[in-house]
C-alpha cells in the first residue's frame, strides 16, 4: 500500500486532537467540539468547493468527534464524495467514515453501493481491497445483497492479486456468517478449494478460514479440500522453521495456518484414500515428534504456538478415533502436561484427556495417569482446573479401578468447591452403581455420601439407592444394618434418615434379632429424629412407623401413642394429621392379616435407565453428554443398573379421595405402584427428555395427521417443540406456528423460514411475504409464535417446507419439516341433495376427472372415526345419498385465487375384508388424484 | 453527621481527604470518583447515593467539594456547611484553585479540624476563626498571655463571633443588598415563573460590643406600625415589601424577631452575611425581552430581539449581555446591531451580545440571520430560551433599608457618629425569555 506522504499528515487534525486532548473539563472538551463543528460546517456550506485534502481533513476531525461520543448529523455526503477520489488516503478516510457512521440511510446506500461497485471493478488492488473491507466491516444484509454475487468471482478470479484474495475470502466469511443465503454456492466453491494451493501463505489462511465456514453447511461440496489440506499441512509440517519466511512465528512455521487446517480436518472423517492418510498420519507424527524436541526459544509465544498446533493435532486424533498408535501417543504427550507449570496446559490436557478416556483405544492409556490426576484434584489450586480433573476420573473409571477413584473422590468431596459438589456427588453415585462388585461396597459408599455431602445429594441418588436395596434381597440386612448404625451418630443429615426410615421399614426385621438393634430401640432411634425433620421426611417417617406396627406387633402400643399425640393429629400440616389419622386407624382397626397385606413389603422395581444418569446429562447440556455417555465402551456393566424410580412417598402416600373411601370402608390402601402403567408416570416424571429416544411421532406421520386436523403438536424432540394452529377460510389461512424451547438453555440465532419447493413456488405466494420474524433468542423453557398468512392461488401438491435453525448450546441445529398445508385445507363443504349429487357425479364421468383407490385399512374400522376424519378432511358428509348406509359420501369445492374445483368423493368401508374403496370425482385431474392419496393414507 | 470531607482537582484526583468517623473508608474516596465526577452523563444531582453512602458535592470552578456519610443527616445542613467552608478557604487564601488548596494544604487541615468535630460543625465564623488559626504562625508568637485566655472564652463564651476590647478610630459600617433576579417569560410576554433572592451583607468597623438595630420594608413590621400611625401607612403606599422567607445570620437575636420581628443583634467584626431571603411578588423585571424567530426555508433563519430597560431613566444598568442561542446546524452569522457589540460563539452554539451600559425606559435591537446546512437528522431544533445578564443599582424586589442603629452604651459614641453606608446590586440570576 502507498505509504503516506508528507504533505497528508493534516496538521488541523493533529491540533484539533491535542486540544481535545488538553481539555480540563467536560464543559471545555464540548466548547472545542462545538466550535469546530460551527467551522466544519461553515466549510462544507453548499456554494464553496473543497479540495480533496480539506475534505478529507474535516471528516476525519467529524469522525474523531463521533468516536468521541457525539453525535454527527452532516458530513456523510462529503464522505461519499471521498469515495470516488484517486488518492488512496482520501478513499480510505471516506471508506472508514462509512463503515462507522453509515446506516441504511436510503439516499447514500445506494450513492455507497455504486461506488464500492466502481472500486470492484478497477484494477487497483488497494482499491479493492478497501471496498472489500468496507463490505466486511458494514457486513450488513444489503451490502449482502449488492455484492455476494460478485465477491466469488474476484475471489477466483485468476487476475486478481493476492491480498485482494485474501480480502475476497475473509469478505466473504463475513457475508455468509451474517446471512449464509445470500451467498450463492456455485462451481466457484471448488476453485476456492484449490486456493489452498495458492503460493501466498496469507491466501491460503484465509480461505481455509472461508471452507471451514462453509463446508459445516454443505459437507460434499468441499469434500476435495481433504487431500490439498493434508498436502499443504505436510509441507508446512516438514518445512525447517527458515523456510517460511514471514509466516513463521518464533520458530514455528505457520502456526495459525497449521490449526485452521487442523480444524478443517476436522470437519470430516479420516480421508478414505490411503495415500492422503498415510501423508497424514505422517504430519500428525511429525507434529507429535516436534513436542518432544527441546524448544528452540524460551519465549513464551515460542511454546504457545508451538502448543495450539499440538493441541489442534490431539483433537484432530481424537475427531478420527481410528489410530490407536497415535492416540496412546497423544495420551503420553498430554500427560506430560498434566505436571506442567502452565495452569492453562494442565487444564487443557485434561480435558483432552477426557475425550480421549472415552476413546477405547486410549483409554488403557489414559489411566495409567490415574495418580497424577488424583493429585491433581488434591492439590491444584485452581477450581477450574479441579474441576476437570474430577471429569477425567469419571471419565477414565472402570471396574478396576473404580474403588481407587470413587474413594478418592468421595475424600475430595470434603473439601471440594460448593460449585461443583452436586456434580461430584451425581458422579460418585453412578460410578458407585455402575461399578459395584459388591453391593455392600455400594450402600457403604453411598451412605458415606449422604454422610458427607447431604445437602448435595439430590432426591435420585438417594431413590436410586433404595430402588437398588429393595431389588437385590442379599444387601437388604446388611443395607439394614449399616443405616442403623449411621444413624446411630448424633447428628445426622435429613437424606440419610430419610433412607434411614425407609430401609428400616422395609427391612428392619432383618436385624431385629440382635439385641442392641431391638425393635423398640429401632423405634426409639428413628423418634429421636423426628422432630428435627421436615414435613416431608416426618411424612415417611410415619409411613415406617405404620410398617413397624406390621413388622413388630411389640411396638404397636407405643407407635399408637405417637401417632395418637396432639401434635399428630392435630398436626398443622394436613399431610401429616390426615397420615397420622389414617395410620392410627388402620392399625387399630385392621386385623393382623389385613395390615400385613397392605403393609406387604415392596416389589421389585422394574430394570430402568438410572435417573441419575439422565439428571447429570442434563446438568452438562448436550455437548458434554457424549463424553459420559459411556455406554458403548462398556456396555455389559449395566448389570445393576436398572431398576425404577422408587418413590418411596408417593408409594406410601394414597390419594386422598381413596382414603376418604377407605376409612368407611377397607382400610386405606398403601398402594404399591401395582399396575404398569401407573409406574411409568411416575417414571417419566424423573426421567429426562434425554433419556427418551422419540417423544412425538416421527415428522411424516404427524404430517399425515395433520391432513384432517388443523391444531395439534407438529413436532417435538429433546430440545424443541412445535406446534400449530391453523385456520382456513375460502382460499385463504392464517397459521399460528409455536416453537416451545424445552430446555433450560437459551436458543441463540433462532430463525424459522419457510421454503417452496420447486413447483410450488407458483401456487403459494404470500405464505413468506406474510411471515411474522420470530425474535433470535428463544429462552430456556419459553415459547414464541410466529404467525404465516397464507394464500391459495391455484391448486398444488407438495407443501411448503419449514426450516427452523437455531444454535444450542453452540452447536447449529436446523431441522427441516413439511408444513401442514394440503390443498384440502381450501375445502369449502357443499351440502347437497341426492339427486344433486348423483347429476354432478354423472357430469364428471370421464376417465381422468376420476381416481379411484382400494386399500387395506390401517386403523380399526370405526364408522364414527371415519366420519369424524372426513369432516376434518373438509368436505361436507351427505347423509341419505348413497343406498348403503355404511357408504360414506361428501362433496366440497376447493377454493384457490385462480379457480374453483368440485370435488365429490365416496368411501366404501368392507369390514369383513378390511379393505376401502375410495372414489373421487372432481374437474381436475391433478386434484383427483392428489386428493385420493392424501386420503387413503388416513384410513 | 458528616463522615468525612474530600476535595478533588477536575481530574478526580484527590487534594485534601479528611474523615472524622469509621465508618467512611477510603474507598469512598473512590466511589465518588467514579460515580460522579468521571460519570458519563452531563446532569449531575448534587447528592449521590452509593451503597448507603450519601455524597453531598458542590464544585467551585474546577474544584469539587465532597461531603459523605453514612448517616440520615439534613442535606440543607450539609450543604450549608460546605458553601461556608468555600467562603472560609476564599477569605483566608483567595480564589479557590487546586494551586492555592495545594499550596495551603496544612492551613486547610488546620481548620478541617476546628470547624468539624467528630462530623458535627463547629465554630466557622472567619473572623474568630482568624483569631487563632493565623495565617503566618510568626504571628501567633507575639499574642500576649491576655489574648490567648481570650481564645477560650471566645470558644466557649455566649457571643462567640465577636472578640472584646476592639477599638476603632472610626466607627463604620457598611450595608449592601444584593438581589438577583430570576425570569421565565413567554415569548409573549407571560411571566411564567419569577423570584428574587436577595442577601443582606455587613461590614463593620465599630468599637466595644455595639447593639444594632436593623429596620427593613417588610410588610408586617409597616402594617404593624400603621395602626398606630395611620397617615405613615398612606405614605408609604406600596412600598412595603412580602418577603416569601427569610434566615438569619446567627448573631441575630431570633426570639426577639419572632415576638416583635424586629431585627436586633450584635455584629461580628468584618464582613458578614446579615440575612437572605426570597420575595416573589411585585417584583420589578429590569429587562423585557421581545423575541422574533422567523424560519425562512430550511436553510435560514432570521431572528430579531429588542430589550427595553424598565426602570427610572436616572440609573444605568451595567454590563448587559444577551444570549440568543442558534439552532446546532448552524453554518454561518451575520448580525446587525445598534448599540453594543455582538458576536455569534460558536462554542457556545449563541449569539451573545453585550452592551456596556444603558439608561432606564430605553431600547435597543439586534438582529441576525443565521444560515443553517441541511442535515440528515429530523430532529426539530429545541429552541432553547434567550437569557440575559446584567447588573441594577436598586433592588428589583422593592427592598429598603430604613434604618440601622447602632448602640454602645460603653463606649462613648452615638448612633450619629458611625459613618453609614448603603448601596443596593440588582443582578440577573436566571433570566430567560422563550423564543
Amino acid at each position: 500500500m502507498p505509504a503516506v506522504s508528507k504533505g497528508d499528515g493534516m496538521r488541523g487534525l493533529a491540533v484539533f486532537i491535542s486540544d481535545i486532548r488538553n481539555c480540563k473539563s467536560k464543559e471545555a472538551e464540548i466548547k472545542r467540539i462545538n466550535k469546530e463543528l460551527a467551522n466544519i460546517r461553515s466549510k462544507f456550506k453548499g456554494d464553496k468547493a473543497l479540495d480533496g485534502y480539506s475534505k478529507k481533513k474535516y471528516v476525519c476531525k467529524l469522525l474523531f468527534i463521533f468516536l468521541l461520543g457525539h453525535d454527527i448529523d452532516f458530513g456523510h455526503m462529503e464522505a461519499v464524495n471521498l469515495l470516488s477520489s484517486n488518492k488512496y488516503t482520501e478513499k480510505q478516510i471516506g471508506y472508514l467514515f462509512i463503515s462507522v457512521l453509515v446506516n441504511s440511510n436510503s439516499e447514500l446506500i445506494r450513492l455507497i453501493n455504486n461506488a464500492i461497485k466502481n472500486d470492484l471493478a478497477s484494477r487497483n488492488p488497494t482499491f479493492m481491497c478497501l471496498a472489500l473491507h468496507c463490505i466486511a466491516n458494514v457486513g450488513s444484509r444489503e451490502m449482502g445483497e449488492a455484492f455476494a454475487a460478485d465477491i466469488p468471482r474476484i475471489l477466483v478470479a485468476g487476475d486478481s492479486m493476492d491480498s485482494v484474495k485474501q480480502s475476497a475470502a475473509l469478505c466473504l466469511l463475513r457475508l455468509y456468517k451474517a446471512s449464509p443465503d445470500l451467498v450463492p454456492m456455485g462451481e466457484w466453491t471448488a476453485r476456492v478449494v484449490h486456493l489452498l494451493n495458492d503460493q501466498h501463505m496469507g491466501v491460503v489462511t484465509a480461505a481455509v478460514s472461508l471452507i471451514t465456514c462453509l463446508c459445516k453447511k454443505n459437507p460434499d461440496d468441499f469434500k476435495t479440500c481433504i487431500s490439498l489440506a493434508v498436502s499443504r499441512l505436510s509441507r508446512i509440517v516438514s518445512s525447517a522453521s527458515t523456510d517460511l519466511q514471514d509466516y513463521t512465528y518464533y520458530f514455528v512455521p505457520a502456526p495459525w495456518l497449521s490449526v485452521k487446517l487442523l480444524r478443517l480436518l476436522q470437519c470430516y472423517p479420516p480421508p478414505e484414500d490411503a495415500a492422503v492418510k498415510g501423508r497424514l498420519v505422517e504430519c500428525l507424527e511429525t507434529v507429535l515428534n516436534k513436542a518432544q524436541e527441546p524448544p528452540k526459544s524460551k519465549k513464551v509465544q515460542h511454546s504457545n504456538a508451538k502448543n495450539a498446533i499440538l493441541f489442534e493435532t490431539i483433537s484432530l486424533i481424537i475427531h478420527y478415533d481410528s489410530e490407536p498408535n497415535l492416540l496412546v501417543r497423544a495420551c503420553n504427550q498430554l500427560g506430560q502436561f498434566l505436571q506442567h507449570r502452565e495452569t492453562n496446559l494442565r487444564y487443557l490436557a485434561l480435558e483432552s484427556m477426557c475425550t480421549l478416556a472415552s476413546s477405547e483405544f486410549s483409554h488403557e492409556a489414559v489411566k495409567t495417569h490415574i495418580d497424577t490426576v488424583i493429585n491433581a484434584l488434591k492439590t491444584e489450586r485452581d477450581v477450574s482446573v479441579r474441576q476437570r480433573a474430577a471429569d477425567l476420573l469419571y471419565a477414565m473409571c472402570d471396574r478396576s479401578n473404580a474403588k481407587q477413584i470413587v474413594s478418592e473422590m468421595l475424600r475430595y468431596l470434603e473439601t471440594a468447591d460448593y460449585a461443583i459438589r452436586e456434580e461430584i456427588v451425581l458422579k460418585v453415585a453412578i460410578l458407585a452403581e455402575k461399578y459395584a462388585v459388591d453391593y455392600s461396597w455400594y450402600v457403604d459408599t453411598i451412605l458415606n455420601l449422604i454422610r458427607i455431602a447431604g445437602d448435595y445429594v439430590s432426591e435420585e441418588v438417594w431413590y436410586r439407592v433404595l430402588q437398588i436395596v429393595t431389588n437385590r434381597d442379599d444387601v437388604q440386612g446388611y443395607a439394614a444394618k449399616t443405616v442403623f448404625e449411621a444413624l446411630q451418630a448424633p447428628a445426622c443429615h435429613e437424606n440419610m434418615v430419610k433412607v434411614g426410615g425407609y430401609i428400616l421399614g422395609e427391612f428392619g426385621n432383618l436385624i431385629a434379632g440382635d439385641p442392641r438393634s431391638s425393635p423398640p430401640v429401632q423405634f426409639s432411634l428413628l423418634h429421636s429424629k423426628f422432630h428435627l425433620c421436615s414435613v416431608a421426611t416426618r411424612a415417611l417417617l410415619l409411613s415406617t412407623y405404620i410398617k413397624f406396627i406390621n413388622l413388630f406387633p411389640e411396638t404397636k402400643a407405643t407407635i399408637q401413642g405417637v401417632l395418637r399425640a396432639g401434635s399428630q393429629l392435630r398436626n398443622a400440616d394436613v399431610e401429616l394429621q390426615q397420615r397420622a389419622v389414617e395410620y392410627l386407624t388402620l392399625s387399630s382397626v385392621a386385623s393382623t392379616d389385613v395390615l400385613a397385606t397392605v403393609l406387604e413389603e415392596m416389589p421389585p422395581f422394574p430394570e430402568r435407565e438410572s435417573s441419575i444418569l439422565a439428571k447429570l446429562k442434563r446438568k452438562k447440556g448436550p455437548g458434554a453428554a457424549s463424553a459420559l455417555d459411556d455406554g458403548r465402551r462398556d456396555p455389559s456393566s449395566n448389570d445393576i443398573n436398572g431398576g425404577v424410580e422408587p418413590t418411596p412417598s408417593t408409594v406410601s402416600t394414597p390419594s386422598p379421595s381413596a382414603d376418604l373411601l377407605g376409612l368407611r370402608a377397607a382400610p386405606p390402601p398403601a398402594a404399591p405402584p401395582a399396575s404398569a402403567g401407573a409406574g411409568n408416570l411416575l417414571v417419566d416424571v424423573f426421567d429426562g427428555p434425554a433419556a427418551q429416544p422419540s417423544l412425538g411421532p416421527t415428522p411424516e406421520e404427524a404430517f399425515l395427521r395433520f391432513v384432517c386436523k388443523n391444531n395439534g403438536v407438529l413436532f417435538e424432540n429433546q430440545l424443541l417443540q412445535i406446534g400449530v394452529k391453523s385456520e382456513f377460510r375460502q382460499n385463504l389461512g392464517r397459521m399460528y406456528l409455536f416453537y416451545g424451547n424445552k430446555t433450560s438453555v437459551q436458543f441463540q440465532n433462532f430463525s424459522p423460514t419457510v421454503v417452496h419447493p420447486g413447483d410450488l413456488q407458483t401456487h403459494i405466494l404470500s405464505l413468506a411475504v406474510q411471515t411474522k420474524r420470530v425474535a433470535a433468542q428463544v429462552d430456556g423453557g419459553a415459547q414464541v409464535q410466529q404467525v404465516l398468512n397464507i394464500e391459495c392461488l391455484r391448486d398444488f401438491l407438495t407443501p411448503p417446507l419449514l426450516s427452523v435453525r437455531f444454535r444450542y448450546g453452540g452447536a447449529p441445529q436446523a431441522l427441516t419439516l413439511k408444513l401442514p398445508v394440503t390443498i384440502n385445507k381450501f375445502f369449502q363443504p357443499t351440502e347437497m341433495a341426492a339427486q344433486d349429487f348423483f347429476q354432478r357425479w354423472k357430469q364428471l364421468s370421464l376417465p381422468q376427472q376420476e381416481a379411484q383407490k382400494i386399500f387395506k385399512a390401517n386403523h380399526p374400522m370405526d364408522a364414527e372415526v371415519t366420519k369424524a376424519k372426513l369432516l376434518g378432511f373438509g368436505s361436507a358428509l351427505l347423509d341419505n345419498v348413497d343406498p348403503n348406509p355404511e357408504n360414506f359420501v361428501g362433496a366440497g369445492i376447493i377454493q384457490t385465487k385462480a379457480l374453483q374445483v368440485g370435488c365429490l368423493l365416496r368411501l366404501e368401508p368392507n369390514a369383513q375384508a378390511q379393505m376401502y374403496r375410495l372414489t373421487l370425482r372432481t374437474s381436475k385431474e391433478s386434484v383427483s388424484r392428489h386428493l385420493c392419496e392424501l386420503l387413503a393414507q388416513q384410513f | 453527621m458528616i463522615g468525612g470531607l474530600f476535595i478533588y482537582n477536575h481530574k478526580g484526583e484527590v487534594l485534601i481527604s479528611r474523615v472524622y468517623r469509621d465508618d467512611i473508608g477510603r474507598n469512598a474516596v473512590d466511589a465518588f470518583r467514579v460515580n460522579v465526577i468521571h460519570a458519563r452523563q452531563q446532569v449531575r444531582s448534587p447528592v449521590t447515593n452509593i451503597a448507603r453512602t450519601s455524597f453531598f458535592h458542590v464544585k467551585r470552578s474546577n474544584i469539587w467539594l465532597a461531603a459523605v456519610t453514612k448517616q440520615n443527616v439534613n442535606a440543607a445542613m450539609v450543604f450549608e456547611f460546605l458553601y461556608k467552608m468555600c467562603d472560609v478557604m476564599a477569605a483566608y487564601f483567595g480564589k479557590i484553585s487546586e494551586e492555592n488548596i495545594k499550596n495551603n494544604f496544612v492551613l486547610i487541615y488546620e481548620r478541617l479540624d476546628e470547624i468539624l468535630d467528630f462530623g458535627y460543625p463547629q465554630n466557622s465564623e472567619t473572623g474568630a476563626l482568624k483569631t487563632f488559626i493565623t495565617q503566618q504562625g510568626i504571628k501567633s508568637q507575639h499574642q500576649t498571655k491576655e489574648e490567648q485566655s481570650q481564645i477560650t472564652s471566645q470558644v466557649t463564651g455566649q457571643i462567640g463571633w465577636r472578640r472584646e476590647g476592639i477599638k476603632y478610630r472610626r466607627n463604620e459600617l457598611f450595608l449592601d443588598v444584593l438581589e438577583s433576579v430570576n425570569l421565565l417569560m413567554s415569548p409573549q410576554g407571560q411571566v411564567l415563573s419569577a423570584h428574587v433572592s436577595g442577601r443582606v451583607v455587613m461590614k463593620s468597623y465599630l468599637s466595644g460590643m455595639p447593639e444594632c438595630k436593623f429596620g427593613m420594608n417588610d410588610k408586617i413590621v409597616i402594617e404593624k406600625q400603621g395602626k398606630g400611625t395611620a397617615d405613615e401607612t398612606s405614605k408609604s403606599g406600596k412600598q412595603s415589601i412580602a418577603i416569601d422567607d427569610c434566615t438569619f445570620h446567627q448573631c441575630v437575636r431570633l426570639s426577639k424577631f419572632d415576638s416583635e420581628r424586629s431585627i436586633s443583634f450584635i455584629p461580628p467584626d468584618g464582613e458578614f452575611e446579615l440575612m437572605r431571603y426570597r420575595t416573589t411578588k411585585d417584583i420589578i423585571l429590569p429587562f423585557r425581552v421581545i423575541p422574533l424567530v422567523r424560519e425562512v426555508g430550511r436553510t435560514k433563519l432570521e431572528v430579531k430581539v429588542v430589550i427595553k430597560s424598565n426602570f427610572k431613566p436616572s440609573l444605568l444598568a451595567q454590563k448587559i449581555e444577551v444570549r440568543i442561542p442558534t439552532p446546532l446546524n448552524t453554518s454561518g452569522v451575520q448580525v446587525i446591531c445598534m448599540k453594543g457589540k455582538a458576536k455569534y460563539k460558536a462554542s457556545e452554539n449563541a449569539i451573545v451580545w453585550k452592551i456596556k451600559r444603558m439608561a432606564g425606559m430605553k431600547e435597543s435591537q439586534i438582529s441576525a440571520e443565521i444560515e443553517l446546512l441541511p442535515t440528515n437528522d429530523k430532529k426539530k431544533w429545541a429552541r432553547p430560551p434567550i437569557s440575559m445578564n446584567f447588573e441594577v443599582p436598586f433592588a428589583p424586589s422593592g427592598l429598603k433599608v430604613r434604618y440601622l442603629k447602632v448602640f454602645e452604651p460603653k463606649l462613648n459614641y452615638s448612633d450619629h457618629d458611625v459613618i453609614k453606608w448603603v448601596r443596593y446590586i440588582g443582578r440577573s440570576g436566571i433570566y430567560e425569555t422563550r423564543c
